[in-house]
C-alpha cells in the first residue's frame, strides 16, 4: 500500500492500514501477541473504507479517476491482453504518444485495441502530453480503426483523457475536423466496438474515439461534456470552484448511468481501482469479453442499426 | 454629440454590439462610422474592413431562401432541464430569458425551402439563444433535418453559428455530436449534398460535429472558427496567439474552409454547388 496518501479523504484509511501493517511488523520481530488488537483494528479499518467509499462527492469521484496510481490503457492491455503489436503513427503527420493503438489478443480472441495513454513520472507525462490528443491521434486511431475493419477485427477503446488539446498545432492541423470525422466514421464502421471509460471521459477529447455499441464506466471514472474545471472558469471565472461545477455537471458513472447514456457501470476494489491493478483488469476483461459476446449474434446491418438507433434516441427535451 | 446611438438589439439579433440600430452604426472591427441604412444595404458588412455584423437568423433566411420562405418544422421542441442544473441563474430561468430576448423557443430554426427552385432542408442557428449552444434541442431539430433530407432526397444546408455544446445539459450535450454526426453518415452514404455555412463564431461541439462534416463548407470572411477557444489555448500555452489565429482566413490557409465567401454571394455560391451536386 501507498506510504502517503495522494488523496486527503484517503488520508484517515492510509494511515490505519500503516498502524496495522507496523503492528504486524511489530508482532512478528517481538513475538508479542496482538493478534486480537491487530482484528479489531481491521475491522475498523473495513469500517472506515466502507464509510468513505459509500459517501463519495462527484469530486471526490474525479479525483480517484485521477489518481496517479490508477491503471493507464497500457497497463490494462498488459493485464488483460497477450501479443500486443503496437501500431503508430497517422501517415499523414506524426504519431501521438498521447494515444496507444494496435492489434492484441483477449483470451484468444483478436481485437484492435485503442486508448489515451497518460504517464506517471513528469518525463512520461511530458511524453504523453497528459493523455491530451492532438488531431494526428485522432487520425491514427481513424487510422487504426479501418484496418480493424478491412480484417474483420474487433475495436476495444479504452477512454482516460482531461480533453483534446487545446494548442496552437492542434488549431492548425484541424482538432475539429478531425473529432467530427472520426465521430461520424465511427458510427458505421462495420466491426463491433466497445468502449471503456477507465478515468476521464472529458468532452469531444473523450468522444473522439468515443462512439460505439456498447459503453460501460468504471465506478471512478466521469464523463461529461467539458471538466468540472473548464466548467468552472467559464462559469464563476474561477477554476477553484470544480467542486461545485462537478456537482451541477453531473458528471459521474452514475450519473450517466441514470441519463441512460451508458450500458454498464464497472465496479471498482473497495477502494478504488489504483489499490488493487490485477483485481480491476480481471473484471474489466471479464466485461469486455461478455460485451463483445453481447454483439456476436448481429449481422453487419444490424449491428450498424442498434449503433445509430442508440445515439439517435439521446437528448431529453418535449414537444 | 450624437451621431451614433448604441441602441438595444432588434429581437433574435446578435450581441448589443454588433447590431446597432441608430442612425450611424460604428463597426467593431474598425471603428469606422457608417450610416445604418448604408449598413442595411450592405447586408450589415463594414465598407471599410469587410467585417461581418450578426444578423438575425431572419435575414439570412430573407437573404438565402427562394422568396425568403422557410416553412418551419418542430416549432414546439423545448428544453428539459434534465440536470436541474444552476449556476448563478438556473438553467430553466436562463431558458425563458433566451426565449424571451430571441421570441424564439430554441437556439435554432429549421425547415423546408427552395434555392433557386431546388428543394432543401434548411437549419439556422441563433447566437443570441445562450451563445447558440447545442444542447438536446438543438441536436434534435438538427438530426431531424438531416432525416428530412435523407427522407427526401433533397439538399441539407446548414448555418452554423455557436460557442459550442450548451453546459448546462452536460453529457447530454456532448451526445448530440454523435446524433447529428451519425445521421450525416447516413447522408453521405446516400449521396445526398450538405454544404456547411460557418458564420461568426462556430466553434467548440459544433465545430467538431456536422459544422465541420459538410461536402462544401463555406465561411463568411473574418469569423472566429475553431475548436477550443482562444482563451483556453492562451492560458494552455501561456504566450499570445498569432495575428489571425482561428479566423475563417486561418482555416482556408489551413485547408478546413473550402471557400470564404462573402454575405452577399453566399445564395449564389450554395445555388451553384448543389447543382453540381445534386439532380433530382
Ligand atoms: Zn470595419
Amino acid at each position: 500500500m501507498s506510504e502517503r496518501p495522494y488523496l486527503e479523504f484517503e488520508r484517515p484509511i492510509v494511515e490505519l492500514e500503516k498502524k496495522i501493517s507496523d503492528m504486524k511488523d511489530f508482532s512478528v520481530g517481538e513475538s508479542i501477541e496482538l493478534s486480537g488488537e491487530i482484528a479489531s483494528m481491521e475491522k475498523k479499518l473495513a469500517r472506515l473504507r466502507q464509510d468513505v467509499y459509500s459517501n463519495l462527492t462527484r469530486w471526490q469521484k474525479v479525483q480517484l479517476s485521477r489518481h496517479p496510481k490508477r491503471p493507464y490503457t497500457l497497463d490494462y492491455i498488459e493485464l488483460m491482453t497477450t501479443g500486443f503489436v503496437e501500431l503508430h503513427g497517422d501517415r499523414y503527420f506524426a504519431d501521438d504518444h498521447a494515444v496507444v493503438g494496435g492489434f492484441a489478443h483477449i483470451d484468444g480472441q483478436p481485437v484492435m485495441i485503442v486508448g489515451q495513454q497518460k504517464g506517471r513520472d513528469t518525463k512520461a507525462k511530458l511524453y504523453r502530453n497528459f493523455g491530451m490528443m492532438h488531431p494526428e491521434g485522432y487520425r491514427k486511431a481513424l487510422r487504426l480503426f479501418y484496418l480493424a475493419e478491412k480484417f474483420n477485427v474487433p475495436i476495444l477503446i479504452l477512454i482516460d483523457t482531461p480533453g483534446a488539446y487545446p494548442g496552437i498545432g492542434a488549431e492548425e492541423r484541424g482538432q475539429a475536423e478531425a473529432i467530427a470525422r472520426n465521430i461520424r466514421e465511427m458510427s458505421r464502421l462495420k466491426v463491433p466496438i466497445v468502449i471503456v471509460i477507465i478515468g476521464e471521459g472529458a468532452s469531444g477529447g473523450a468522444l473522439g474515439i468515443g462512439v460505439g455499441d456498447v459503453t460501460m464506466m468504471l465506478q471512478y471514472s466521469w464523463y461529461s461534456v467539458i471538466s468540472p474545471e473548464a466548467c468552472s472558469a467559464i462559469l464563476w471565472r474561477d477554476a477553484g470552484r470544480a467542486q461545485e461545477a462537478a456537482e451541477a455537471l453531473k458528471v459521474t458513472a452514475e450519473d450517466v448511468m441514470g441519463l441512460g447514456l451508458i450500458d454498464k457501470i464497472i465496479p471498482e476494489p473497495p477502494t478504488g481501482a489504483h489499490s488493487n491493478h490485477a483485481a480491476i483488469a480481471a473484471t474489466v476483461k471479464q466485461e469486455i469479453l461478455q460485451a463483445f459476446d453481447s454483439l456476436k449474434g448481429l449481422s453487419v446491418e444490424q449491428l450498424l442499426e442498434k449503433r445509430i438507433a442508440k445515439y439517435r434516441r439521446m437528448g431529453e427535451f418535449q414537444e | 454629440m450624437e451621431w451614433f446611438r448604441k441602441s438595444k438589439p432588434p429581437l433574435d439579433s446578435g450581441t448589443k454590439k454588433n447590431i446597432p440600430e441608430g442612425l450611424w452604426t460604428k463597426c467593431t472591427s474598425c471603428g469606422e462610422i457608417v450610416y445604418s441604412k448604408k449598413m442595411e444595404e450592405l447586408l450589415w458588412v463594414c465598407p471599410n474592413c469587410n467585417f461581418h455584423f450578426r444578423i438575425s437568423s431572419h435575414k439570412y433566411i430573407e437573404l438565402l431562401l427562394d422568396n425568403g420562405v422557410l416553412e418551419t418544422y418542430d416549432d414546439n421542441l423545448t428544453s428539459k432541464d434534465p440536470l436541474k442544473f444552476k449556476d448563478s441563474k438556473k438553467y430553466t430561468d436562463r431558458l425563458k430569458d433566451a426565449q424571451k430576448k430571441t421570441g424564439l423557443k430554441e437556439g435554432v430554426i429549421s425547415g423546408m425551402a427552395h434555392m433557386d427552385g431546388m428543394p432543401v432542408s434548411f437549419a439556422i442557428m441563433n447566437f443570441a439563444f445562450i451563445g447558440g449552444s447545442m444542447g438536446s434541442v438543438v441536436g434534435e431539430k438538427v438530426a431531424r433535418a438531416i432525416e428530412r433530407s435523407i427522407e427526401r432526397g433533397v439538399p441539407l444546408v446548414i448555418v452554423s453559428c455557436s460557442g459550442g455544446a450548451r453546459m448546462q445539459e452536460g453529457i447530454l450535450s456532448l451526445m448530440q455530436m454523435t446524433k447529428t454526426s451519425a445521421l450525416l453518415a447516413v447522408l453521405a452514404e446516400k449521396k445526398i449534398p450538405y454544404v456547411s455555412i460557418l458564420t461568426n463564431p462556430t466553434t467548440a461541439g459544433v465545430m467538431a460535429s456536422y459544422a465541420s462534416l459538410g461536402d462544401a463548407i463555406l465561411a463568411e470572411p473574418k469569423a472566429l472558427l475553431g475548436f477550443a477557444g482562444p482563451r483556453v489555448i492562451q492560458q494552455t500555452i501561456g504566450q499570445d496567439l498569432p495575428e489571425g489565429f482561428q479566423s475563417t482566413e486561418f482555416f482556408l490557409d489551413k485547408g478546413f474552409v473550402d471557400k470564404i465567401v462573402e454575405r452577399k454571394y453566399l445564395r449564389d455560391t450554395v445555388v451553384r454547388l448543389l447543382k453540381f451536386m445534386w439532380r433530382k
